[in-house]
């Protein structure tokens, strides 16, 4: 502020008025660039959305974002499902997995992190650079030795391959995540906590537990999310229809699509799996920006 | 300087260590029983430990290593392994030209998505640090794609807005551009699976927006005093003061690139193709694996996907001392 006062007493009395100008040209075009951008990064989403409404015939013959002539037909065609599975067991299905996802993943991962973040055992060192490496271990070099494993307990086509793992903090990116947070909280209180005979399950249930619960929070949405969106576990573990989740459900309609059969249906079913994640981003768009964002600088 | 969020780490690990010290040499003396105590935080340490290690230990170590075995196997699910020592690995690199194909576009896809995907958040992040009053709707709206970019939705949304005579098709014919559509042309397909990618730029951009808030603006003042242009400004302190992010957002992108799979497979409807250019070697594992039942050799392909990972880790992490400057340590 000061400095610009200096400058403009400085100088002649019009240079100020003319740098305003330049600012404001500036963060007009500024404006004008990043909306431009938006309009592009959006437009498969806006098209998504607009094409649920394209009878059949138009797929193929309009490109455009409007549909020649709207119909609400394909949302009934997907209200029935496919394979003999209504579209509402598809979505139970997911809401189950993702349900779980967020408690097995929220639980395991808290307590992962407070033992690497806060506890001094034996070993620490050693499993958290375990942790670390997981962070870095491609999945698909475990799911051949994953899948014999689940296959011989007898667990293929339910839902325990899929969630079993959630509920022992097998995504490292969670357990980072929290013991970043946690290495912030200041450790007055738990010394005094300490200092008055709580031990660690006192501690960490009543003190961090409370103090943690932006990242909590942050874990939870991602969980949903990623779960929500996961396609190779239920493609590898799931067989019977009526246990597919929304992404392997899509699938089906994809497949049949691409005889050329049914694009609008397909579209349609498309954009309802979508709903629930776009509006989780709308409510809590704080948390998720943040979550990546504090992820990233502690790297 | 001590604003980076490095340099805080630092700080409050040793500001911990301290507080840890004083309170051991506080109690000491009044409880000699130093070793109980030292059990009993092993002891809950393995408590709360215990989910993590058994998933750690079930899910990841042991499946590694008898991954690692099944390798060195011919192995169905139906019949038990049977030991052929070299042979898969020596199928893969001298009598599967489809493997070597699946790792050419694999490469290419993560060596040529990874840096415009970076180079476009970098872009944008800067653009978005020019001014906080209004940004946080576009930071919102480039941000939303990362969340759903790698879901079978959007993958068949892909597959229409690039279908020939879809919309990016007769768009760009507006323009007297014809491609030979996306979808079915071998040469486009690649292409399109990188804009896909480069289309998730937004989680690297918060990223990297967050990396520049913490930059002081002293430091921009002080270069404009000393004359230096945008350019310069942008060489010699966004670049250095932003490497540690740069660092961090260039390793997570390359290793998650190389796991890019339901697209591909949605978009290909499974098979891989166009003439195997959306075979990465992701798809090429599950479809040996699962649909071949060539369990061993799909083990040998997770194997050397395994050491590609962890060698392009060890390089970065290695010549990390050369590019990545971390504020404290001036020299």
């Amino acid at each position: 502020m000061t400095s610009t006062t200096i400058a403009g007493d400085a100088r002649p009395a019009v240079a100020p008025r003319r740098r305003i100008k330049r600012k404001t040209v500036q963060t007009v075009v500024w404006f004008i660039g990043l909306s431009i951008l938006t309009v592009i990064v959006l437009y498969p989403l806006l098209w998504l959305f607009l094409a649920t409404f394209k009878p059949n015939a138009e797929f193929g013959t309009n490109p455009g974002l409007f549909p020649n002539q709207p119909t609400v037909d394909n949302y009934g065609k997907v209200m029935e499902g496919i394979a003999g599975v209504p579209m509402w067991r598809f979505f139970l299905n997911s809401f189950i997995l993702a349900v779980s996802a967020v408690v097995g993943t929220v639980l395991s991962s808290a307590l992962a992190a407070y033992a690497f973040a806060r506890v001094q055992f034996k070993g620490l060192g050693i499993f958290f650079a375990a942790m670390i490496g997981t962070l870095l271990l491609p999945f698909h070099v475990v799911i051949i030795p994953q899948y014999i494993i689940f296959n011989k307990l007898g667990w293929v086509d339910t839902f325990i391959p899929l969630i079993l793992p959630k509920f022992l903090a097998t995504s490292a990116f969670f357990v980072f995540l929290i013991v970043q947070f946690i290495r912030q909280m200041p450790r007055d209180m738990d010394e005094a906590a300490r200092i008055d005979g709580a031990g660690h399950l006192r501690i960490f249930w009543s003190i961090i537990l409370p103090l943690i619960k932006p990242a909590l929070i942050t874990c939870a949405i991602f969980a949903f999310i990623w779960e929500w969106n996961d396609f190779l576990s239920p493609l590898l573990y799931l067989t019977s229809p009526e246990n597919y989740p929304l992404p392997i459900g899509l699938r089906l309609y994809n497949d049949a699509s691409s005889g050329g059969a049914d694009y609008g249906a397909t579209v349609t079913a498309s954009f309802v799996a979508l709903i629930p994640i776009l509006l989780f981003f709308i409510v809590f768009q704080r948390f998720l920006v943040d979550g990546v964002a504090t992820q990233g600088l502690k790297g | 300087m001590s604003t980076t969020a490095t340099r805080v780490i630092v700080t409050e690990d040793r500001s911990s260590a301290h507080l840890l010290r004083k309170s051991r040499r506080e109690v000491d003396p009044v409880r000699p029983g130093q070793r109980a105590r030292v059990r009993r935080e092993t002891a809950a340490g393995y408590a709360f430990l215990t989910p993590w290690l058994i998933g750690f230990l079930g899910l990841t170590l042991v499946p590694m290593v008898y991954s690692l075995y099944l390798s060195f196997t011919r192995y169905n699910i139906f019949a038990p392994p049977k030991w052929i020592g070299l042979d898969n690995y020596i199928r893969l690199f001298t009598k599967d030209p489809v493997f070597l194909q699946s790792s050419e576009i694999t490469l290419i896809y993560v060596f040529v998505g990874t840096p415009i995907t970076l180079a476009a958040a970098l872009g944008t992040a800067m653009l978005l640090n020019y001014r906080d009053k209004g940004s946080g709707f576009f930071r919102s709206a480039f941000y939303a794609p990362s969340l759903i970019g790698a879901s079978v939705s959007i993958a068949i949304v892909w597959r229409a807005m690039f279908a020939t005579d879809g919309p990016v098709d007769s768009g760009l014919q507006v323009f007297g551009i014809d491609l030979g559509g996306w979808i079915g042309n071998p040469s486009m397909v690649l292409p399109m699976m990188i804009l896909l990618h480069v289309w998730t730029f937004g989680s690297t951009m918060v990223i990297f927006l967050a990396g520049l808030k913490q930059i002081p603006k002293e430091l921009y003042e002080a270069a404009e005093m000393d004359g230096a242009g945008a350019w310069r400004r942008f060489r010699a302190v966004t670049i250095p003061m932003l490497s540690p992010v740069m660092f961090f957002n260039l390793l997570l992108g390359l290793i998650g690139a190389f796991q890019v799979f339901a697209s591909a497979y949605i978009i290909s409807n499974g098979s891989g193709g166009p003439a195997g250019m959306t075979n990465f070697i992701t798809v090429y594992l599950y479809k040996r694996g699962f649909s071949d039942g060539q369990m061993g050799y799909a083990a040998a392909m997770a194997w050397v996907l395994l050491i590609v990972v962890a060698l392009l880790a060890f390089i970065l992490f290695r010549t990390q001392k050369s590019w990545v400057h971390y504020a404290g340590d001036d020299k």
